[in-house]
């Protein structure tokens, strides 16, 4: 599976830019898949047709987007000014690379800081392409970037710049492999685009879709590093269910029936609630009459850096959970 | 029945965001000898289905008031020498200065009901001394050992406010999560009184969810049933200690009409013109962005429903001795029913017109 | 003098309360237009019908809403207390007259004169809470007479033009965003376009993009265009950095805001109609702020979207400044990225 993750952590896609992200994983689901299709906002949207009758509909979304930053202003020395796509941390940032489009790679300086303990706010912070004036320099105001940093895997631990949510998205592409050939619902596996600038990507997908259930596919913050925040997930101790983040309760039935599929099927787990944050499972729930949302999450550390580290057996978990609820009965 | 028993079975059924089951079985009982259908959607609001009288197509009305309260999620199981503490973290927008010493139940494998504490001054950390405590510094202690307490409790579990419904003078009465069960008292008092009157609508009265997280229940209620009007029934702030603003209502002197761009104006105007047939004096409260309620996401189900809202008002929201009156409730259950049977044919055509028609100037005649 | 503007500027429609705009603006465009409706919540939909060469289905909106006041109460003294209604600095509303509710009475809102305050006071900010309108009544009585609780107040700025050599300018309120009504009548006057034109004029934009929000889900275009009036920070700044937009430069694109990332593939429509047809045009710095796009977007199952703007100086205060010579060219550059605008564009 490393293969896999190391291609699409590295890909470009901040939001709004997800076109290569797209086109690495459209081959890869093609063959698991009936109808593959993108729709007007970018979402590639890959169903797989139920067996029975009257199936229930079945959402689940992986977003292909990442956080990035896009050029505001290009100094007359030929610096770059920007601001975030998503959210980005000034304390993210100082002597850190990125990379546009066009493969122009950026070091990212700060002004003059005199207290070395303070964070200079993000629009202090700029971006020197190797440019000596406004004339030379290739980047444009409004070009976009990502963060640069190759995949490592050390053991178990997997550490990247996009795990967020690459990672989700390598869940639902090793589940499309690994589902039988007939399932008893009707899935649409949403690959969504502008997740980290408001969930936007799913909202649209939703609308059309109009699913009885939602899943997404997320990474969630963890509890299990020194003075952490007070949260129970840790990494390494399976998938996380989650109950809650701040944008959506999940719905309890979903819930429930995740954590008896997780039992049956031996499947390690833990449970999940999340102050702060909310993924694609938010719009699914409100989209048209309303579903049943929820979300399997992929415990994560330090979310939002370029060194987003996962374990690779929470991912597996990730994969076994989701295949287990999807060939399944599915009652609420 | 009495309208403080009715509030009482639904302000003490626990019923947090996201946890409405409890509540909508109450309310479910509650409606269905007075209505023709009753359905839970897949969010879990509840939809009871009033038939009017008209000839099909028969338009509709839809009521809203959220059956979803305030409460406490379990976060953490933390152990000290044996012990088991839970951490939690808020459901909606709970007032943490009221939590200490409170009781609560987390409702777990079972229900257990536990004391919400927390450590004086001298032994907290020093930044969190004098401030109202954070959910870092308090706890639920159902006094169990950690193992056991294991066994029962989940991290993820729901924990609801206790608190039994009082009467205080005055026709007042204290109790926790009215709002907005006093709402749902109120749409109660309507569809009773429907039972003796005649409506050419359809009603459907909707007992929504998630409302003070994300307005859940209306988007996705508005969206499925398509109504021709809406309206949002809810609480409003009165006048009380520490809040005496000019333009808080007072305590019985509800309920109040909503105003403001969420509102249709033919709606507000059909509001108070059945007040004033009924000669009952309403307030006014105007409201500049729309949010707050129901009917903010109601407005703009689909391609836009035409909403109203109506207030109860109340005293201490947000807190578990939220206080309101019998009078403003049954007020507001007596004038959602003369609202509705007074639709006729003639409604919508003049709601279409409404926004069309010329602000009467005074100058013009002059 | 640009009538259209000095009609569209001088009428009041803060959000929520747009008639007076809505019936101005159904007058201005019904001869132009083959049919028009208005939806529950206030938006104006008016269709042009195209030649028949495009089965394409754009949209063009326009938001009429401005941002203003709104009275929640009226004081034993016969003051006026007020909430706002949209964004505002505190500091743009004392020493402004305002016109409220239906008979347009007319009010101030004023303050302690200077001379009465402390040497400590001279720069501090009077909080909002504690303005009120005068409208000049002795009672709560006299006072009721002539206005009522829900009420809304707006601005009072009589639309000006100058045409000083090197700099054709407007001032007025609410150019944010009647410049944009403007323009898209003056497209709905304009040749047919090949493919069905629905202009949307739109209400809450300013309280949260909620009029354009049912709009899009009631007509589901193939493409949306929303035409606006952009704030420009383009005042004398020592630093090196960019203003976001500045006067006279040309109708503004956007490119991402803090509710949308634009379409790329129309983004890149309008700069290459633009350098195709020699039209100034300027990439509004990323960041911030927020249009219709927002809400349009995300409708239905997704609608591809870019903004064109009119760059208008001090907005959100009760005298914006734009130049004519943007306004004009917003108006030809969404004539022409329209006129080119095909299937092959926006559709996957």
């Amino acid at each position: 599976m490393n293969d896999l993750i190391r291609s699409l952590v590295e890909a470009f896609g901040p939001s709004g830019f997800e076109d290569a992200v797209r086109d690495l994983i459209r081959p890869l689901v093609e063959p698991h898949a009936d109808e593959v299709s993108v729709d007007a906002m970018g979402n590639l949207i890959v169903r797989k047709r139920a067996a029975g009758e009257n199936p229930l509909k079945v959402m689940i979304a992986a977003h292909m987007d990442e956080i990035g930053v896009m050029a505001t202003h290009v100094t007359a020395e030929g610096f770059l000014r920007f601001t975030n796509i998503g959210g980005v941390g000034p304390h993210t940032l100082l002597g850190g690379r990125v990379r546009f489009a066009d493969g122009t790679l950026g070091v990212i300086g700060a002004d003059r800081n005199d207290d070395r303990s303070a964070i200079h706010p993000l629009s202090k912070h700029f971006i020197d392409v190797g440019a000596t004036s406004r004339d030379d320099c290739p980047v444009r105001v409004g070009d976009a970037a990502h963060f640069e940093r190759p995949f490592v895997a050390q053991g178990h631990r997997l550490t990247a710049k996009s795990m967020d949510d690459r990672i989700g998205c390598v869940v639902a592409i090793e589940a499309l492999r690994r589902l039988p050939a007939t399932v008893p619902h009707d899935l649409y596996f949403v690959f969504s685009v502008q997740e980290e600038v408001g969930t936007r990507g799913a909202e649209a997908a939703a609308n059309r879709i109009l699913p009885d259930v939602g899943i997404a596919l997320d990474v969630t913050l963890t509890g299990d590093v020194p003075e952490a925040r007070s949260m129970s997930v840790r990494l390494g101790d399976g998938p996380a269910i989650k109950v809650r983040d701040s944008g959506m309760i999940a719905h309890t039935g979903l819930v429930r029936l995740m954590r008896q599929r997780a039992e049956e099927a031996g499947i390690t787990h833990q449970m999940e609630v999340l102050d702060g944050g909310s993924t694609d499972a938010r719009p699914m729930q409100v989209a048209g009459p309303g579903c049943a949302a929820g979300c399997i999450s992929i415990p994560c550390r330090y979310v939002h850096t370029p060194s987003e580290t996962v374990d690779a057996r929470d991912v597996e978990g990730a994969v076994q959970l989701l295949v287990a609820v999807l060939s399944n009965p599915i009652e609420l | 029945m009495e309208t403080f028993d009715l509030l009482k079975r639904l302000t003490e059924t626990p019923g947090p965001s996201g946890n409405e089951a409890a509540v909508a079985a109450v309310v479910e009982e509650l409606w269905r000898p007075l209505v023709d259908e009753t359905a839970i959607d897949r969010v879990g609001s509840l939809a009871a289905t009033k038939r009017g009288a008209g000839p099909e197509p028969r338009p509709t009305i839809l009521l809203a008031a959220h059956q979803d309260e305030l409460g406490l999620m379990v976060t953490r199981i933390v152990d000290q020498h044996g012990q088991g503490f839970l951490r939690l973290t808020n459901l909606g927008g709970v007032d943490r200065r009221h939590l200490l010493g409170q009781t609560a139940v987390v409702h777990g494998r079972e229900a257990l009901t536990g004391v919400l504490g927390g450590l004086p001054d001298s032994l907290l950390p020093e930044k969190a001394r004098g401030q109202a405590y954070s959910y870092d510094n308090l706890v639920l202690d159902v006094g169990l050992p950690t193992e056991r307490l294991r066994e029962l409790v989940s991290v993820g579990d729901f924990v609801s406010f206790r608190q039994p419904l009082r009467r205080l003078h005055n026709g007042r009465v204290t109790g926790k999560a009215l709002d907005n069960r006093a709402s749902l008292a109120a749409v109660t008092i309507c569809l009773e009184r429907l039972q003796g009157r005649r409506h050419t609508w359809d009603v459907v009265a909707v007992a929504t969810v998630q409302e003070e997280t994300a307005y859940i229940g209306a988007y996705t209620s508005g969206y499925a049933h398509q109504p021709d009007v809406a309206v949002a029934i809810d609480v409003a702030h009165a006048k009380g200690p520490g809040a005496n603003d000019s333009e808080l209502s007072e305590l019985g002197g509800g309920p109040l009409l909503g105003m403001g761009a969420e509102i249709h104006p033919a709606v507000y105007n059909a509001l108070r013109d059945a007040a004033k047939a009924l000669e009952m004096s309403v307030g006014v409260e105007p409201n500049a962005t729309g949010r707050g309620t129901d009917a903010y996401a109601l407005q703009t189900a689909r391609a836009g429903i035409p909403t109203g809202l109506m207030l109860i008002p109340l005293r201490y929201m947000h807190t578990m001795v939220e206080t309101a009156d019998l009078n403003d409730i049954e007020r507001a259950g007596r004038l959602l029913a003369e609202l509705i049977a007074r639709l006729d044919d003639t409604f919508l055509p003049d709601l279409r017109e409404e926004l069309m028609r010329p602000d009467k100037r005074k100058d013009d005649s002059q | 003098m640009n009538e259209l503007l000095r009609q569209l500027t001088e009428a009041t429609g803060v959000s929520g309360a747009e008639k007076e705009v809505r019936l101005l603006i159904r007058d201005l465009i019904a001869d132009h237009v083959d049919e028009w409706s208005v939806d529950t919540m206030g938006n104006l939909l008016a269709t042009r019908r195209g030649t028949g060469e495009s089965d394409l289905r754009v949209m063009v909106d326009a938001h009429m809403d401005e941002v203003g006041l709104l009275v929640v109460e009226i004081e034993g003294n016969g003051m006026l207390k007020f909430v706002t209604v949209g964004g505002f600095d505190d500091r743009a509303l004392l020493g402004k007259v305002v016109q409220v509710g239906p008979q347009k009475v007319t009010g101030v809102i004023g303050a302690r004169a200077v001379h009465l305050l402390k040497s400590n006071e001279y720069s501090k900010v009077v909080k909002r809470d504690a303005m009120r309108i005068d409208i000049g009544a002795k009672n709560k009585d006299a006072a009721a007479g002539k206005v009522k609780v829900g009420d809304y107040a707006a601005f009072v700025t009589p639309y000006e033009e100058s045409s000083a050599p090197g700099g054709r300018t407007a001032i007025g309120k609410a150019f944010d965003n009647r410049a944009g009504c403007a323009a898209l009548i003056e497209l709905l006057r304009g040749e047919r376009y090949p493919f069905d034109l629905v202009a949307a004029f739109t209400v809450q934009e300013e309280v949260g993009l909620r009029g354009a929000e049912v709009a899009a889900y009631r007509v589901r275009p193939d493409a949306a265009l929303v035409l606006e009036c952009t704030p420009a920070f383009d005042l004398p700044n020592e630093k090196d950095v960019s203003p976001n937009v500045a006067l006279g430069q040309g109708p503004s694109i956007y490119v991402m805001d803090a509710r949308t990332m634009q379409d790329p593939r129309l983004v890149a429509h309008l700069t290459r109609t633009a350098d195709a047809h020699a039209i100034p045009y300027q990439i509004r710095q990323p960041g911030g702020g927020g249009t219709n796009t927002g809400a349009i977007q995300r409708a239905a199952a997704g609608i591809p979207v870019a903004t064109i703007a009119v760059p208008g100086r001090y907005a959100h205060t009760p005298t914006l400044m734009i130049s004519l010579d943007d306004y004009d060219n917003v108006v030809r550059l969404a004539d022409a990225a329209l006129r080119g605008l095909t299937a092959d564009i926006v559709r996957r």
